[in-house]
């Protein structure tokens, strides 16, 4: 198939829409290999859940599917395009059907609440002003955070800043939806309600989530399919229950939360606790 | 011994190759808010009105008061020392005209540059090293909106526009406190000392002190975001940046003053 058929028809394998497709791959940090020829898709409508624990490379993998950091090999293809590869009005427009919600809401700490929800649609439409409020306010009423338009990010409690960061992702009702460590740092009632939003947006608007975190009870209630990532490759890509049932020992020690045991070498050690310091 | 040759030897080149590619960040940030400031509405990312006159408000209007303090004082200690110099040969009515020309040409525009570069470009720097940390500035970019568009474009119009502006209004304070202490002193009339400063300053001397504020607002703010842009490990980063940043753009002006003065009096 042409790269303009490509870009026109996101391909399809079997049945199934492919939203997302990565190949073969490998990212750098200076000289440090992260990602070693990872390769995976993401389907139409469906929850992926890329999960490791930490140093596995979740975070670059994902930072690499926002286009943030450049593979050195390899491509990500978005809705049939690559966002590594197009020009500059295409890659703002391909940005509109995406959305994120980061870690830490990364909301901006000028503008209150509605400022923030509303900037996609002040960029990237010509709306007037009380359409975009309406539209925001949609979302944020979506999102269960109506009432709380002029408050600035400080005044948000974590699990608010996390749902402000979710209604901003979803204001400009995007194809997919990135969501990096959702349920990290809140109590397990917050925590257990933004997974019920992430199912609720998938059910409701048909959006495809990406979602990177290591909290397994979170992975298990919202994933269609989950991705282990395991120092830099992937271990499997299955359903809940195919992951729960693999007997890769990497994984059931994930899974059981269980440490390697590192096979001591006793000159290795003495070495390590002598060597000078650059 | 050669090891420790090679490796200040290793140290001095990964310096001077760092130091070599912020000045390339530098002109890469320039050359791109000049094509989004004249390209932006074409691209459909224009830049907007809005977020310039803010940032003007933020660094011109919002420093007026510290600007307005620091120039009568430096204006009024320009004239004591004028006098107190001048006194030695006994031409103390001599005073206007070292201080109208060294305040239009060199005090004007250089303690407005070292005041806006302590003020606005550390806040400048912080403000994108923060954005960096909190990852706003990955939100943008995954947003769509380009963040030299978003955040350093209306910063360096505001800049270009707003330094030339504070610097001619401290220019002013600066000759009414020199003149007010004058009058005071030597008894002469605030009359004869305006159209003292009309007969000595001309237009040139004023263009020569605007001109180099124009600089002087495109290197601090160069700086801030330069600065801002390479913070890294969290709140010590920010704190890190935002002082090499003060350090820098305080060392750019005062460089860029001297080269300046050294070309426009040949």
């Amino acid at each position: 198939m042409s790269e303009a058929a490509i870009m026109d028809h996101p391909h399809e394998a079997g049945d199934r829409e492919v939203v997302i497709e990565v190949r073969d791959l490998v990212t750098h940090y200076g000289p440090r290999e992260i990602l070693h020829s990872v390769s995976l898709e993401v389907y139409a409508g469906e929850t992926l859940v890329i999960m490791g624990g930490s140093g596995s490379g979740k975070t670059t993998l994902l930072n690499t599917l926002l286009g943030l950091v450049r593979p050195t090999s390899g491509y990500v293809r978005l809705l049939g395009q690559d966002l590594n590869n197009i020009d500059g009005v295409a890659r703002t427009k391909l940005r509109q059907k995406m959305g994120v919600a980061f870690q830490g809401g990364a909301l901006f700490t000028s503008m209150n609440v509605l400022q923030n929800i509303m900037l996609p649609l002040r960029e990237h439409t010509k709306l007037d002003d009380t359409t975009m409020q309406i539209m925001a306010r949609l979302k944020m009423e979506v999102v269960n955070l109506s009432g709380f338009d002029d408050l600035m990010p400080a005044e948000l409690s974590g699990g608010m800043i996390k749902r402000a960061a979710f209604a901003r992702a979803i204001v400009m009702d995007p194809r997919v939806l990135f969501c990096d460590e959702p349920s990290a740092g809140l109590d397990p009632v917050v925590a257990s309600a933004i997974d019920d939003l992430i199912i609720d947006l998938r059910d409701a608007m048909g959006m495809s989530i990406v979602v990177v975190t290591h909290e397994l009870e979170s992975a298990f209630k919202i994933a269609d399919r989950i991705c282990v990532l395991d120092q830099g490759n992937i271990l499997m890509a299955g359903t809940v229950d195919e992951v729960k049932a693999s007997d890769n020992e990497r994984i059931q020690n994930l899974l059981n939360r269980r440490t390697e045991e590192e096979i001591l070498d006793p000159d290795e050690y003495l070495r390590r606790l002598t060597a000078a310091k650059d | 011994m050669t090891d420790r040759v090679s490796n200040t030897l290793e140290r001095v080149g990964r310096a001077a190759i760092a130091g070599v590619a912020e000045v390339g960040f530098g002109a890469v940030l320039m050359a791109q808010s000049v094509v989004w400031a004249f390209l932006g509405s074409k691209r459909g990312q224009p830049v907007r009105i809005s977020m310039i006159f803010e940032r003007c408000m933020e660094v011109g209007i919002a420093a007026v008061p510290i600007v307005t303090l620091m120039s009568i004082t430096i204006g009024m200690m320009l004239a004591i020392q004028g006098i107190y110099t001048l006194a030695t040969f006994g031409a103390e009515q001599q005073v206007t005209i070292g201080v109208g020309i060294s305040v239009v040409r060199e005090f004007g525009p250089l303690i407005t540059g070292i005041l806006i570069a302590g003020r606005t470009g550390s806040s400048l720097a912080a403000r994108i090293g923060t954005m960096r940390i909190n990852q706003e500035v990955d939100a943008l970019e995954v947003m769509g909106v380009d963040p030299v568009r978003f955040l350093v474009t209306p910063a360096l119009i505001a800049m270009l526009i707003m330094v030339p502006v504070l610097t001619f209004w401290a220019d002013l304070i600066m000759l009414a406190g020199a003149g007010w202490y004058i009058s005071v002193e030597l008894g002469m009339s605030m009359g004869a000392y305006v159209d003292n400063l009309t007969e000595i300053i001309v237009v040139d001397d004023v263009l020569h002190g605007l001109g180099k504020s124009v600089l002087f607002g495109l290197l601090i703010t160069l700086v801030g975001v330069i600065n801002g842009a390479l913070v890294e490990g969290g709140a010590e980063g920010v704190g890190r940046m935002t002082t090499r940043s003060v350090v820098l753009a305080i060392s750019a002006i005062i460089i860029t003053d001297m080269i300046f003065a050294f070309i426009a009096t040949r």
